[in-house]
């Protein structure tokens, strides 16, 4: 199997906080990654780090066969060229209108014109179901909306790698079903990688082609979705059941 | 006796290092200011931002400096029979000193905080991660604009604040407190180079660019949801206000 992005014995650190301890990560290409974790337990970090937002403090993290932890910010913008990301909030432009953040990638990377541009914003728009809302600004919608105008943006340029950080919280139960479909379809139409970060069990067993399970900031399983749920490792176990006793603690 | 000298340690070394950022992210914007695409339509948006919406403040508050100076000179030149010095003095007084430095610090609460504000925000809601992940610079995208504007827009508030100041004095002077008026103007004619007012220009710029680098930098590394951007907001205002007052010193010191 092909490998799209490994990271290689990854350290983090947050002041004295350890966030990730030594962790190894293979994502297959073209397929639909997702990791699961406790949160607050650095799938975030986890994430930063594949795009190069975040430096480890010792390894390797290669996108392509490429490690881009030594590269300058410039080199490091050519590979984000290949990635798109939404992020827990959306993060949307707040000075600009809906239709506007999600032209942006699109007006700053290609010389399509603005009526081109203005047609691929309509279609990914009516893609996640926010047909005619472009002359909206991001304060006036819904955090759910929010979230799916994210998506739109990051889907613009039709990334070979796409990046989801919580895609479905904070989403009612109809929305998060058109989402994860979105994300397979994603990966099926476009053929783009798809590296998810979630903590909803159902809807991860349902998209995912292949799970990790990050745990005290290592890889502790990894597999797809039937594997998982065979999975013996107690703590796997307690993750996937949603048990409160275990050796996860909460309290 | 240790932990003084290592508390007084440690408060140097992140002076510096704050000191140190603070230079990094100008030479950064220096660089992204010669690289394309210039973003010209952010540009005179700051421009609107920066200069044309503080104009009021600016004026008011250049207005009633002019004003005050001229009443207070009054008082004190009437002693020794020097009223009509009164006019050379707020003219001079204005254009060296305080119409630069009122227009700064006017701006800085107005402006400067709101840029650091802005980013801030930006910052805490991963926007400027969004850049960063969309390939664009965001030094190119934020910083450069707003300092841009800085350096160009204080210069010209500064003109109309020495303006109206002087138009205050001549108000109070002349028309209140009965200084004969070809006087006033004759007296600002003979004291007041040209040169005055080119000297505060340039300190203008420097102050343009020192409260919207301080901005700029402040928002740049908030950290911490809401409370976070309250604090660099305040922090931004209180660092550009007395660095704005000590570049004053070293500026005078060197072109006076």
């Amino acid at each position: 199997m092909e490998h799209i992005i490994s990271l290689r014995d990854v350290y983090k650190s947050f002041g004295s906080q350890q966030v990730l301890k030594g962790l190894n990560l293979d994502l297959p290409k073209d397929k639909v990654n997702v990791i699961i974790g406790k949160s607050g337990g650095g799938k975030s970090v986890l994430l930063k780090h594949i795009i190069g937002l975040l430096k480890p403090d010792k390894g390797q993290v290669l996108v392509a066969g490429e490690d881009i932890v030594p590269l300058s910010e410039r080199e490091l913008a050519n590979i984000r060229r290949k990635f798109g990301m939404l992020f827990q909030e959306g993060a949307l432009f707040d000075s600009l209108t809906v239709e506007e953040n999600v032209a942006f990638p699109l007006r700053e990377h290609t010389k399509k014109s603005w009526a081109e541009i203005k047609e691929i914003v309509e279609q990914k728009l009516a893609q996640v179901g926010l047909k005619g809302m472009g002359y909206k600004m991001p304060a006036e919608l819904s955090g759910g909306m929010r979230k799916r105008v994210g998506l739109a943006r990051a889907l613009a340029l039709d990334p070979e790698i796409v990046l989801f950080d919580e895609p479905t919280s904070g989403l009612d139960p109809v929305m998060s079903a058109a989402i994860n479909h979105l994300i397979v379809r994603t990966k099926e139409e476009f053929g783009a990688t798809c590296i998810v970060i979630s903590h909803d069990i159902k809807a991860t067993m349902e998209t995912a082609d292949h799970i990790f399970m990050l745990y005290e900031g290592k890889i502790i399983a990894s597999g797809t979705p039937e594997e998982i749920q065979a999975c013996e490792d107690p703590v796997v176990r307690q993750f996937i059941l949603g048990r409160a006793d275990g050796p996860i603690k909460v309290i | 006796m240790f932990k003084l000298f290592a508390w007084l340690g440690n408060i140097c070394l992140s002076l510096l290092q704050e000191m140190g950022k603070l230079l990094l992210l100008f030479l950064e914007a220096i660089i992204w200011l010669f690289r394309p695409p210039f973003r010209f339509r952010l540009f005179v948006k700051q421009l609107e931002f920066v200069g044309v919406n503080s104009l009021f403040v600016v004026l008011l508050t250049g207005l009633f400096t002019g004003m005050v100076l001229a009443l207070q000179t009054y008082y004190a030149f009437r002693l020794f029979s020097a009223e009509s010095l009164v006019g050379a003095t707020v003219a001079l007084s204005m254009t060296r000193e305080l119409g630069p430095v009122i227009t700064a610090l006017m701006v800085t609460g107005r402006a400067g905080s709101a840029i650091a504000a802005e980013i801030g925000t930006m910052r805490v809601t991963e926007q400027i991660d969004a850049l960063t992940v969309m390939a664009i610079s965001p030094v190119q995208y934020l910083v450069v604009p707003r300092i841009l504007a800085g350096v160009i827009m204080l210069p010209l508030l500064t003109i109309l604040s020495d303006f109206v100041g002087i138009v205050g004095g001549y108000l109070v002077g002349v028309k209140i407190l009965g200084i004969n008026s070809g006087l006033f103007i004759n007296k600002i004619y003979e004291h007041v180079d040209v040169d005055d007012l080119y000297n505060g220009l340039i300190k203008a710029a420097f102050f343009g660019l020192i409260l919207t680098l301080v901005g700029c930098y402040k928002g740049f590394y908030t950290r911490g949801g809401a409370e976070g951007v309250g604090k660099s907001t305040t922090q931004s205002v209180v660092l550009a206000s007395v660095l704005i007052l000590m570049f004053d010193y070293v500026l005078t010191a060197l072109m006076f």
